[in-house]
């Protein structure tokens, strides 16, 4: 009797496998290759920019390479008062991107005594964003609240797949069709002396941008709860009144978020800058002139340098920045959205 | 009256957008169908680059282009199905683990296309590839340690799982729980479940994802540009350490450092063409997968 029950009881019991345990920690720890992706992704991107943070070593390398080599020509270049202070400063070390050099406007990677000023390319980046998020944006914003609230089903079972269609074209073509046909379709028509502008980059980018602000206004749209839709058309108010009252003030986390993440995509993009803007670092604010932005700095001049020189360490810094700054972009976007929307939904 | 043109001209201008766009993308198909047009044969799919670019066709970029994703899928179709599984069958919904993941994954997805070239070349390259040299190769000589297919392919994959993980979910989602239950009470274990029940219910899902992150995998240039795409070969890649051509990279050089860009306009044309029928085919046959599978659920 005794024992019956103790065997009962075991057979209740939940019975250690061998092959479940292995199954759910291999499984387990394939799960946590993406974690471990994006550490190695921050760690090797960084570890090739610490020589900048470290100077010292890497000049006592570089400067007896430099200085037998530069001797010859130097004083000719000396003639600007600009350089004259930068040398007095930083005398018998060139190719050194300490801050100062970095905090420069101008950007000549190759020559003499390189000059690594970000500030031109960050305003570059800047510039060909902001436009493609003006450009895209309202389009994108108005075209996610047409085919959610006012199309028909028919309508809209064809506008969101055509649209969304428009994310899987490759950032090259995009590119490609800028410089080809959109810079020379524009240059016709306002007669700009430079062909390949920020304008022209932004308006390609603003077609890499749409998709996904229309795509995160849409969901966003669509996760309001249709009762405060038939609540507000109960007391009368009409479809488009309902919309701008009602919807958009609901939508309005959803659509900030779209904003930021068109603003990553669009601050990150390579291949349609590199091809469209001309990729002269010009630290103008004018979008007519050329620009050149950090991302297509790298996708351009990454293939010529030399490993482990100054000039390969700015350029993964100029990655590290903007690793960074989407990394900060994307987690904004996410965790405001998830605290505003909540906030909102329970009523507060 | 104010109020009734306000209401008016919301609808006309959100409508406007949208013709806006969708003409945008007509125009945009046309004018690269038109420009190619006349390029599109049969030998330009079929027959290396001759006369230093200047005629022939893309063969060697269409097969680099194919061999690119066919490595990058066998790299992260399983990982990003197994995460998925993960996330969705074992996770507990609350646990750091979890978060850590799901953070993980949606930071993936954000991460500029260019920072993963960074990556491959600072990874891949530099540190894995010159570790295996120092191993393999004998002393002097490069093998591992500089750019080629399979560095390329690894790094296009790294850019790819966080799609792969985002589809399988969708799709595991919609099982319903019932046939978990189901297969549990009759006394299957939770992998076998998973295995036999879960897994097949969601084979659509897995296929989505595959399509969609081959139609990304095609279309990236930013991550091959240095981990391993070439602007001309004559040998078409034939072990792991070749370089490889590319049809997006191929558009890429054709365009802005080719010697003779007008000479060659007919031939970007096409080339773009042939890369947007392959990334549009794929995301099409994405959406009919996903439209057919929503279809059998509800029924």
């Amino acid at each position: 009797m005794v024992e019956n029950d103790i065997s009962h009881k075991n057979s209740l019991r939940r019975k250690f496998r061998l092959g479940e345990f292995f199954a759910e920690y291999v499984i387990k720890g394939v799960a946590f290759s993406s974690f471990a992706i994006i550490i190695l992704i921050f760690v090797f991107v960084f570890k090739e920019t610490l020589p900048i943070f470290s100077p010292q070593e890497q000049t006592a390398t570089k400067t007896e390479f430099l200085q037998s080599e530069s001797y010859g020509d130097e004083p000719a270049t000396e003639s600007s008062s600009e350089m004259n202070n930068y040398s007095s400063f930083t005398d018998d070390k060139k190719d050194v991107a300490d801050w100062k050099n970095l905090g420069g406007k101008e950007w000549q990677p190759v020559g003499e005594s390189p000059k690594y000023g970000l500030i031109s390319l960050i305003i570059g980046s800047l510039k060909v964003t902001l436009i493609a998020i003006f450009i895209g944006a309202p389009l994108a914003i108005l075209a996610a609240i047409y085919s959610a609230l006012f199309a028909g089903k028919r309508i809209k079972e064809v506008i969101k797949p055509v649209i969304e269609l428009l994310a899987s074209f490759p950032s090259v073509v995009v590119g490609f069709f800028a410089l080809v046909t959109l810079a020379t379709f524009f240059q016709n028509i306002f007669g700009w002396t430079f062909r390949l502008n920020s304008f022209v980059g932004g308006v390609a980018m603003a077609l890499a941008v749409i998709p996904i602000v229309y795509t995160v206004t849409e969901d966003a749209i669509a996760a309001i709860p249709k009762y405060m839709m038939e609540a507000s058309l109960a007391l009368g108010a009409n479809k488009w009144q309902t919309a701008l009252f009602v919807i958009l003030p609901a939508a309005t986390p959803g659509i900030f978020a779209a904003l930021l993440l068109g603003f990553g995509r669009a601050f990150g993009e390579t291949m349609i800058v590199l091809m469209a803007t001309g990729n002269a670092p010009l630290s103008t604010l004018n979008p007519f002139e050329p620009v050149r932005t950090l991302s297509a700095t790298i996708g351009a001049e990454m293939a010529e340098v030399v490993v482990g020189d100054t000039h390969y360490t700015v350029l993964f810094l100029i990655g590290s920045l903007l690793f960074v700054v989407t990394f900060m972009i994307n987690a904004i976007a996410e965790f405001y959205v998830r605290a505003k929307l909540m906030k909102r939904f329970r009523g507060e | 009256m104010n109020n009734k043109l306000l209401g008016k001209s919301i609808i006309a201008f959100s409508f406007i957008s949208v013709v806006l766009i969708i003409s945008a993308l007509i125009f945009m198909l046309l004018e690269i169908y038109l420009g190619g047009r006349s390029y599109l044969t049969w030998e330009f799919l079929t027959q290396p680059p001759r006369e230093g670019m200047t005629e022939g066709g893309i063969f060697p970029a269409i097969v680099g282009t194919v061999l690119l994703v066919i490595i990058m899928s066998i790299a992260c179709i399983p990982v990003g199905t197994i995460t998925a599984i993960y996330l969705n069958e074992y996770a507990n919904k609350n646990s750091i683990f979890t978060k850590m993941i799901r953070f993980a994954v949606n930071t993936l997805s954000g991460v500029p296309s260019i920072v993963f070239g960074l990556f491959g070349l600072g990874f891949f390259i530099q540190f894995i590839g010159a570790g295996m040299d120092k191993i393999f190769t004998p002393a002097g000589e490069l093998n591992w340690g500089q750019p080629n297919i399979l560095w390329a392919s690894l790094t296009m994959a790294f850019l790819t799982i966080p799609i792969v993980i985002v589809s399988v979910e969708e799709s595991l989602k919609t099982v319903p729980d019932d046939l978990r239950a189901g297969s549990l009470a009759l006394g299957a274990t939770k992998w076998q479940t998973i295995w036999k029940v879960v897994l097949p219910n969601s084979i659509s899902g897995i296929l989505t994802g595959t399509i969609l992150a081959i139609g990304r995998g095609a279309g990236e240039v930013a991550p091959i540009l240095f981990t391993g795409a070439a602007y001309f070969l004559p040998h078409l890649p034939t072990k792991l350490t070749d370089q490889f051509m590319n049809l997006g990279y191929h558009i890429y050089v054709m365009t802005t450092q080719s010697t003779d860009v007008e000479a060659t306009r007919g031939i970007q044309y096409a080339t773009a063409f042939v890369l947007l029928v392959c990334t549009f085919s794929l995301s099409f046959i994405a959406v009919i997968v996903r439209y057919r599978f929503r279809k059998k659920i509800i029924t």
